[in-house]
């Protein structure tokens, strides 16, 4: 099936849940990562539960605290 | 209010744009904008908001300029060290455009000074660089229903967005809660690009200046990254709003503002 992650159309295996394509993106900082699917944004208890499926938009939204 | 020869020829390159005009150029005249931090995405907005011919723009810094700001932080020099940075920011500002009311606030934002500081201002520009900061920027704007635009850089990193109370998700809706102190890395800590601030300072001076005169669209519900590295821009399409938002949903639990403990980078 194919997703878009952060912009890109990759190719991922069926059933992929959030928690496995946050492991495979090798998303920094995963536990202060907000993630939105298809924009809305998914609450971190349903990472694991949350299969994706194909056409779906996903993004990682990061802190960053930088500025000075 | 006319133009004067000088204006005309100081701004004609605005004056020519069919989307600023005379028309446009005498808002950018009449608005005021505050620009929080005088760092690194303080300066480049600070720099082309004054050469921009903004009526007013507030500074706000307590620190004073260091060595190691040099890299990044460009309206500061050399000779400029020890001197408080909202004073050095205003002396650049000033020397691009003598035209420009400059003020320049000697303290940190703080929930106690911060609705007053904002509240002359029709647009605020966060360019600070800690947790705190940003949360108490983005809550104090919010309650305040005061129009403004986030910005965040790190290493080759940058991203920001722009927030209208009311109309668009607030940065609470995307980020519900400070990260722990030292769970993300700082500049000080992780290092920055110098020139990303100046990429992202100066995107949040076109925000300002596109909010004055009604230009364009606005980072309004979008939240548009840069990795310098790939030199892919990104821009993330938010959620409408978040219903649950904390600060700008349906039923807010901030309703007044306190200090955030975390300590800051001071960068
Ligand atoms: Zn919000």
């Amino acid at each position: 099936m194919l997703i878009t992650v952060s912009g890109e159309k990759k190719e991922y295996a069926e059933g992929l849940t959030v928690t496995e394509l946050i492991a495979q993106e090798k998303v920094e900082m995963l536990e202060y990562v907000t993630v939105s699917l298809n924009e809305e944004f998914l609450q971190r208890e349903n990472f694991d539960n949350q299969k994706l499926n194909d056409g779906d938009v996903v993004e990682f939204l990061y802190f960053m605290g930088g500025g000075k | 209010m006319a133009f004067t020869n000088e204006q005309l020829e100081r701004y004609s390159r605005h004056i020519i744009l069919k989307e600023i005009g005379v028309k446009g150029q005498k808002k950018l005249m009449n608005a005021k904008v505050l620009i929080i931090g005088a760092g690194g995405l303080g300066s480049p907005a600070a720099l082309y908001l004054a050469a921009a011919g903004i009526g007013t723009i507030g500074i706000v810094d307590a620190d004073k300029v260091d060595l190691s700001n040099l890299q990044r932080q460009i309206i500061h020099a050399t000779n400029d060290l020890g001197k408080f940075k909202a004073d050095s920011a205003k002396e650049s500002m000033q020397y691009i455009n003598p035209e420009v009311n400059v003020i320049a606030y000697h303290e940190f934002v703080t929930s106690k000074n911060i609705l007053e500081l904002i509240s002359d201002y029709d647009f605020v520009l966060d360019g600070t660089d800690n947790f705190p900061a940003k949360f108490l920027i983005n809550d104090a704007c919010v309650i305040s229903r005061k129009p403004y635009s986030h910005a965040g850089i790190i290493r080759f990193k940058g991203q920001l967005m722009t927030i209208i109370p009311g109309e668009s998700p607030c940065y609470r809706c995307v980020f519900k809660e400070m990260p722990p102190k030292d769970a993300i890395p700082t500049c000080r800590q992780a290092g920055v690009i110098g020139a990303m601030a100046g990429v992202i300072g100066c995107l949040q001076a076109l925000e300002a200046i596109k909010f004055i005169t009604g230009t364009g669209e606005l980072l309004t519900g979008k939240l548009l990254t840069f990795d310098a590295l790939t030199m892919n821009f990104h821009k993330i399409a938010l959620p409408k709003r978040n219903h649950n938002c904390a600060v700008c949903g349906d039923n807010p639990t901030i309703t007044e503002l306190v200090d955030y403990e975390q300590p800051a980078c001071d960068l």
